[in-house]
């Protein structure tokens, strides 16, 4: 092999070791640091707790399934949200299988809320990216306000207020779509 | 208010945000490249790494340079993969299989991010943190240099260099990539992106337990994106809500993938003396750029599949927070830019949203292109749209006051002819392969796709996928990594033999016959060549592919 080569090849070492000190161990510390100190929970993972024990994070979807009624329903996942196997299902716009998925879903969804499939909303149907969605959006969880008070044995009127706190518009008002927080939301009905 | 006024208000603040920095920034970077005066952390690191900063480097050294640290840079970056069990943090997990770890190391390093594991499941945070976040920067400084390198090229008259390699390398990773990138990853931290070392598991309200992974997620994710490298610390990379939590992180992190590679054109102008230069070639990668985000958010929003028409709306894979139209948007510019994150799943897309994306990287990522990458790609294709200019009018092409020569166009033509060979080479094998049918996640023309996109994807060191295609057999691990590697590096030779031959000219004096290249015109006749060049070489494959999926 080419000395040169050699020679340069050598000093690449010495930078990638030197550069993997600053890059690789000073650099995250330093974020860490900083994100410690001043975004303490949002660093951590925002975990919510309720009567003494941590039931999750506000940003990371669970599992609530449809055939739990007293539960907002979330979005489907790819991977039953599994925290540590984010993915979404990467079925292709006409594979037949996404189609059947699709058309079971909304079957399932229109018989427990009693509604027709033509309202309901493709969030419902769909599997998210992440496969830990946390959100879905407001319109599906209007859907699912009458099934959860009558499950519950709260009022409509209740359950609407809550789905109400639990909703946020678009960011800044005009980033991204309105969302519903489906953890935040369970909790504050689970403390009914 | 409404997803279209929501949509295209989000545009125009990103483009805004992207007009008030293209002047300032890509001047800073001209002044990173072109200053006599090292800072002190600087000096000391030449000191280290024994490199005189003072001295330059002739085009073969220089490219010695880049490919002697590039292969180190593979190595020890494979030991970190293989052997994490050894470091601190590994979480318990054990070191990749050797296939995996080579494929990563060569993945990382060549910027391009492609991935066959799921981080949360397979890495350790030393191996993330100390092994790829670090390759984040390197590799995005590497294509910032070769790109100043063939700037030099063009400014200089009658020289024998190109600059010193270490210097660019290091101002590169000090000056530009590392201040911006924690600004950055403080900003996601504020927005939920976590910053810890340690993975918690729950209670679930409904029952059982959950994991929430942990990690040193928000400094990789900035740099991630910020050095177009687009590898996600978790296998849903910008989907999952710790990569990207808010509206606002998703913003500011397709506003991270674009500053550099459209700043570029400034600091080209600037460093040539030609401003409207800059502006001509940005405004040819804007164009492209333009009607990619039209087609695809033409074709999510408004639920062009069959899927999408029966659910009501093409959200299949997609955030609900992000819904059609940001999903859109940021797919267009990671594929545009070679950076490859995902918040969306690609593979889910319609057939012209996805189709589209695709194409977007057929191009040979100058829409606006990797950091770097992209601008010495287009200037590539600038050579070849002179040189095809001149030939109608029989006149010698130049291009910045320098002639284009039987030696530059040889350069210029193995360029353009390498990384669609390795593409369709590598496309040929995997489908003459009996067990490639079984490893596209999808029927039909959409497995093809799946197939087209990766070697699509590698070979223009992009880094996303139609993730639906198992990729972790010997035969996918080996030959995606032959791809990147080639993808990268043999277009990266050949744009520094160029720069050194053109650096080497005079410069030649502008006449009336000379095709002023700072035009509205110039820019069309670019646009009109790369999207020649791009059709010539993959209609058939996209005929089989996309285009028969969106016509079925």
């Amino acid at each position: 092999m080419n000395k040169d080569f050699i020679r340069q090849s050598v000093v690449g070492l010495k930078i990638v070791v030197v550069m993997t000190v600053m890059l690789g161990v000073a650099y995250p510390a330093a974020v860490w640091g900083v994100g410690q100190v001043a975004f303490h929970d949002k660093a951590n993972g925002q975990i919510v707790s309720q009567g003494g024990k941590d039931v999750g994070s506000a940003i990371i979807g669970q599992d609530f399934k449809v055939k739990d009624p007293e539960w907002f329903h979330g979005r489907p996942s790819a991977t039953d949200y599994d925290g540590l196997a984010s993915a979404p299902s990467n079925l292709g716009p006409s594979n037949p299988d996404l189609l059947k998925s699709i058309k079971q879903r909304q079957q399932e969804i229109a018989t427990i809320e009693g509604v027709d499939v033509s309202e309901i909303p493709a969030d419902a149907v769909t599997a998210s990216a992440s496969g830990l969605d946390p959100y879905i959006s407001p319109a599906y969880a209007a859907l699912q306000v009458d099934r959860v008070a009558r499950e519950r044995g709260l009022s409509v009127s209740t359950v609407k207020a809550l789905v109400e706190t639990y909703t946020s518009g678009r960011q800044l008002g005009f980033l991204g779509e309105p969302k519903v927080n489906v953890l935040k939301l369970n909790l504050a009905l689970a403390r009914q | 208010m409404n997803d279209t006024v929501s949509g295209l208000l989000t545009l125009a603040v990103l483009i805004g945000l992207l007009a008030a920095v293209y002047a300032p920034f890509g001047d800073y970077m001209a002044r990173v490249f072109t200053t006599p005066s090292h800072w002190r952390i600087e000096k000391r690191i030449y000191r280290l790494i024994g490199v005189n900063p003072e001295s330059e480097q002739t085009a073969r050294s220089y490219t010695l340079s880049v490919l002697g640290f590039s292969l180190v840079s593979i190595i020890v970056l494979y030991l970190i993969l293989v052997g994490q069990s050894l470091l601190p943090y590994d979480r318990g997990l054990p070191g990749m299989p050797w296939q995996m770890g080579l494929n990563t190391a060569v993945s990382f390093v060549t910027n391009t991010n492609w991935q066959s594991y799921g981080g949360e499941s397979t890495l350790g945070f030393a191996a993330q943190a100390g092994g790829l976040a670090v390759q984040n920067f390197l590799s995005a400084a590497v294509g910032v240099a070769v790109a100043v390198a063939l700037i030099r090229g063009f400014a200089r008259s009658r020289s024998g260099e190109l600059g010193n390699f270490w210097v660019d390398l290091v101002r590169g990773t000090l000056r530009i990539l590392l201040p911006v990138a924690f600004v950055g990853a403080i900003l996601l931290i504020s927005q939920g992106a976590i910053q810890n070392f340690g993975d918690h598991t729950v209670h679930a309200l409904s029952g059982g337990t959950q994991v929430i992974p942990g990690g040193p997620a928000a400094s990789q994710e900035s740099i991630k994106e910020l050095g177009t490298n687009g590898g996600g610390f978790f296998n849903a990379n910008s989907a999952h809500p710790f990569e990207n939590p808010t509206p606002i992180s998703n913003l500011l992190e397709m506003f991270f993938i674009l500053v550099i590679p459209i700043s570029l054109t400034r600091t080209l102008g600037t460093m040539v003396g030609s401003r409207k230069q800059g502006l001509s070639i940005l405004g040819a990668m804007t164009f492209l750029i333009g009607v990619a985000v039209a087609l695809t958010t033409w074709a999510e929003v408004g639920a062009h599949s069959q899927a999408a028409r029966l659910a009501g709306g093409a959200m299949e894979g997609k955030e609900t927070q992000f819904g059609t139209w940001l999903s859109s948007m940021f797919a267009v510019f990671t594929t545009g830019t070679s950076t490859g994150a995902v918040n969306a799943s690609h593979d889910s897309f319609t057939p012209v949203g996805g189709g589209t994306v695709l194409v977007n990287m057929m191009l040979g990522e100058v829409s606006p292109g990797g950091v770097g990458a992209g601008i010495y790609g287009i200037l590539i294709m600038a050579i070849l749209t002179v040189f095809i200019a001149g030939l109608m009018v029989g006149r010698t092409p130049e291009l910045l006051g320098k002639k284009i020569g039987r030696q530059e166009m040889t350069y210029v033509a193995l360029y353009t002819l390498s990384v669609p060979a390795i593409v369709l080479v590598g496309i040929g094998a995997a489908i003459a392969r009996s067990s490639t049918s079984g490893a596209m996640g999808n029927p039909g023309g959409h497995g093809f796709s799946e197939v087209v996109y990766a070697f699509t994807s590698a070979a223009n060191n992009n880094g996303s996928a139609f993730g639906g295609i198992t990729v972790t057999s010997d035969f996918f691990q080996l030959s995606l990594a032959a791809a990147m590697l080639l993808g990268r590096f043999v277009p990266i030779v050949f744009v520094l033999a160029l720069a050194g031959s053109l650096a080497r000219q005079g410069k030649v004096p502008v006449t009336a016959g000379t095709l002023p290249t700072h035009t509205p015109l110039f820019a069309g006749l670019l646009v009109g060549v790369i999207l020649l060049i791009t059709g010539l070489t993959f209609f058939p494959a996209l005929a089989l592919g996309p285009l028969a999926e969106a016509l079925s």
